[in-house]
């Protein structure tokens, strides 16, 4: 489903240089999961992967579903299936939940040459996920993200990505700031979704939810790298001993 | 203008008539129609010729030939942040009619087809199409449930008035000016230019003497205006300005609200509007004046364009009277407006909301003045100010606390939003307090579109236009929803449609 081919990335403002070669392949119905020190470039590799602004590509390629994205536009990329969860979700003042939900769904539609939902249609799926989630209906008519608590942020996204249904799901610490029961639903919300078609990333700093999402794979990566791949007892082996004897390994 | 159901932000249909059209100004074709001009040039025969094509009593004739001397004896204002060539005030027409409205049609098949053909481009529906044409009879066609009646003043004239009849029933008035002036005389001779004096500005001035038509309304006391009414205006002929005249005057505690649209062709030289707008409001009425400005703006180069010069103020002359100036101002090269409350009774209202955009070359100058002279009054200024590629937009607003007017209010909210960095926003407040009981606030923000924002609209599959629109509409939120129902959908497109190019 994703293919990263020794991806080096710089910041576009100045010389430095964030990725420093990744190398990942994520099979359709799969889950990979992401762990890694704080600043280790998890995040800036889901921005590259969007289509962000602000980073250079020196070298290597993506494809999704076997096409090179890299010179998509984000917009692009998201209508050939890719999704991020993000880990700072944006507020955006004086437009309604549902107007954006709907605004993006039939923008996603337009570009793929399939025909928008009514309205009367949209509202009953909008309703029926919400209501999975667990989100009310009064968060729905709130302006995006503005005022949410950062659990309600985060159920957000996962609504987005409900209803947006898409093929390779990138999600950016979606664990972070959530109470062991909305950690509970965004679990749920992800596995309902999981099928043979779709793939996850999972970015997270905690085994907790990779105990709700089992993953299939687990990356460590430090400094730009991915320094080890393994099995699920990767993240238990960090969850108790840290990155320190993992980052001795490798030196 | 029917469907009503969409209030909550911008929505999809805004993404759709942006795609739909195309990166263009909507309105920018001309009609090709037969024009019955005045010689070019202002000088008192002009003035007297506009007149005499009115068929207006002398005093009227007076009236201009009054205001005509003074104009020439006043020199062009230069304080307004805006830039623009030098007008020669003899190099334009002052009176454009279309040629078969010299006679009235009496069937469909009398009508100009082009006339006709212009409204449809409007999107005003056919039936009104009809009245508008003054065809005879119309009027009495079965209309659909919509319940917006329509003046339409097409260069210098007025085209016609759509419900008058059912207007009449409620003892309202809605008619052409010139038509007021004719048919009530002593109601036009005791309030024109009672709100905006003859000398009170150069442009008002100039009006007051060549002013060619434009709508009046009057509201009879105790009357709820059963219906909004709408004015839209269109300078079709090139070279000609338009400077119509609006009065309305509400009784004591009567209600209206009243719509204002307007649109010219694409042309590369710069057309002059100055319109005068005045409302006389008694006590405890309500006048609700709503504008959707979508004038010419000027090609991407900053060729062409209209200059909007505008006086607009409402006088709540009765105690508890309450007026809500709504406006979005998307169109025009160079805008120049202040649409003003003088809350001379107690306890009266002034409430001035305001989008205005401007892209490319625009600039724009607008704001308000809110001058309280009673006791208790209150006053709120909601003002959203969008700037994009080379424009200017500055705000402009005047707070003024007389001495008498103790234990008033004021709330000020100005909000500037930047697109890209070669565009600029200013806001300048003048506020004037003379008294020690009144309160005021002002408060100012300056953003820039977020590229955080952008981003996420667009890693959602929202592409960059209509991103911006989508994060413009909701920063002008407010605004909008102040606007009545069937213009707030069409703003949220205009706010789209004109932000079109100022990404990427
Ligand atoms: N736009 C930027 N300007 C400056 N530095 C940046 C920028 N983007 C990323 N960085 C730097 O790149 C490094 C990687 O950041 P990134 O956000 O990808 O880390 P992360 O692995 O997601 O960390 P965390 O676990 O804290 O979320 C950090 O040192 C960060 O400061
Ligand atoms: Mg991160």
């Amino acid at each position: 489903m994703l293919k990263i081919k020794n991806l080096k990335v710089e910041l576009e403002e100045e010389n430095k240089e964030i990725l420093k070669g990744i190398n990942l392949e994520i099979e359709s119905g799969s889950v990979h999961a992401i762990m890694g020190p704080n600043g280790s470039g998890k995040s800036t590799l889901s921005y590259v992967l969007s289509g962000k602004k602000g980073y250079k590509v020196t070298n290597g390629e993506v494809e999704l579903a076997g096409e090179p994205i890299l010179e998509l536009e984000p917009e692009e990329r998201a209508a050939s299936g890719l999704f991020l969860a993000f880990q700072y979700p944006v507020e955006i003042p004086g437009v309604g939940n549902m107007t954006f939900l709907r605004t993006a769904m039939n923008s996603q539609r337009k570009f793929r040459g399939e025909t928008e939902l009514s309205a009367a249609d949209f509202l009953k799926l909008v309703r029926e996920k919400a209501k999975e989630l667990k989100i009310d209906s009064e968060m729905l008519k709130r302006p995006v993200n503005v005022g949410f608590s950062g659990g309600e942020k985060k159920r957000n996204e996962i609504l987005q990505m409900a209803l947006l249904e898409p093929k390779m799901c990138v999600l950016d610490e979606t664990d972070s700031g959530l109470d062991v029961d909305a950690m509970k639903l965004v679990a749920d919300g992800v596995n309902a979704l999981r099928d043979k078609g779709r793939a996850f990333l999972v970015i997270t700093h905690y085994q907790r939810l990779l105990d709700h999402i089992k993953p299939d794979f687990v990356h460590i990566m430090a400094d730009g790298r991915i320094i080890k791949s393994g099995g699920p007892e990767l993240a238990l082996q960090v969850e108790n001993n840290g990155y320190s004897d993992l980052l001795a390994e490798v030196q | 203008m029917t469907s009503l159901d969409v209030k909550d932000g911008v929505d999809q249909e805004t993404v759709e008539a942006v795609r739909s059209v195309g990166g263009h100004y909507k309105y920018g074709w001309e009609t090709e129609i037969e024009m019955d001009y005045a010689p070019k040039g202002l000088d008192s025969d002009i003035v007297r010729l506009i007149s005499a094509k009115n068929n207006e009593p002398e005093w009227m004739t007076n009236w201009r030939l009054d205001a005509f001397s003074r104009w020439e004896k006043l020199e062009e204002p230069n304080w307004a942040m805006v830039d623009y060539p030098k007008i020669d005030y003899q190099d334009i027409y002052y009176y454009a009619s279309p040629k078969s409205m010299a006679e009235k049609p009496k069937s469909l098949d009398d009508v100009d087809p082009k006339l006709l053909e212009t409204y449809k481009k409007l999107g005003i529906p056919l039936k009104e199409q009809l009245i508008l044409a003054g065809v005879e009879g119309a009027e009495d066609v079965n209309l659909d449930e919509r319940k917006v009646a329509v003046d339409a003043v097409f260069d210098s004239v007025s085209i016609g008035t759509t419900f008058k009849d059912e207007l009449r029933k409620a003892g309202v008035i809605f008619c052409s000016i010139s038509e007021a002036i004719t048919e009530h005389p002593e109601l036009v001779k005791k309030y024109l230019g009672s709100v905006v004096p003859v000398t009170d500005n150069y442009f008002a001035t100039l009006n007051s003497a060549v002013f060619s038509d434009g709508s009046f309304v009057y509201i009879p006391e105790g009357v709820r205006c059963p219906m909004e009414l709408s004015t839209y205006f269109r300078i079709n002929a090139e070279n000609t300005g338009q400077f119509e005249r609006t009065l309305i005057i509400a009784e004591k505690g009567s209600y209206v609200s009243y719509l204002e649209g307007c649109t010219a062709p694409k042309r590369d030289t710069n057309q002059l509007h100055a319109a005068i707008v005045e409302l006389v409001i008694l006590e405890d009425a309500e006048v609700k004046y709503s504008t959707v400005q979508n004038w010419y703006p000027g090609d991407e180069n900053g060729l062409g364009g209209i200059y909007n010069f505008v006086t607009k103020r409402a006088d709540c002359r009765g105690d508890r009277s309450k007026v809500m100036w709504t406006q979005v101002e998307t169109g025009s090269a160079v805008t120049w407006k202040y649409p003003s409350c003088i809350l001379r009774g107690n306890e009266s209202q002034g409430e001035f909301y305001s989008i205005a955009i401007a892209n490319n070359f625009q600039q724009a100058d607008t704001g308000t003045k809110m001058i309280h002279l009673g006791k208790n009054t209150k006053s709120r200024i909601v003002s959203k100010g969008i700037s994009a590629g080379n424009a200017q937009n500055t705000y402009r607003g005047l707070v003024s606390m007389h001495p008498k007017a103790t234990s008033s209010r004021n709330y000020t909210q100005c909000d500037s939003l930047l697109i890209g960095n070669k565009c600029g926003a200013h806001t300048v407040p003048y506020i004037e307090v003379k008294n020690n009981s009144s309160r005021v606030e002002h408060e100012a923000t300056t953003s820039k579109v977020d590229d955080d924002q952008l981003f996420y609209c667009r890693q959602r599959g929202v592409n960059e236009e209509d991103a911006v629109a989508l994060v413009v509409n909701g920063f002008c939120k407010e605004v909008l929803q102040a606007l009545p129902m069937e213009f707030a959908m069409e703003a949220q497109q205009l706010v789209a449609i004109s932000l079109e190019g100022s990404v990427g």
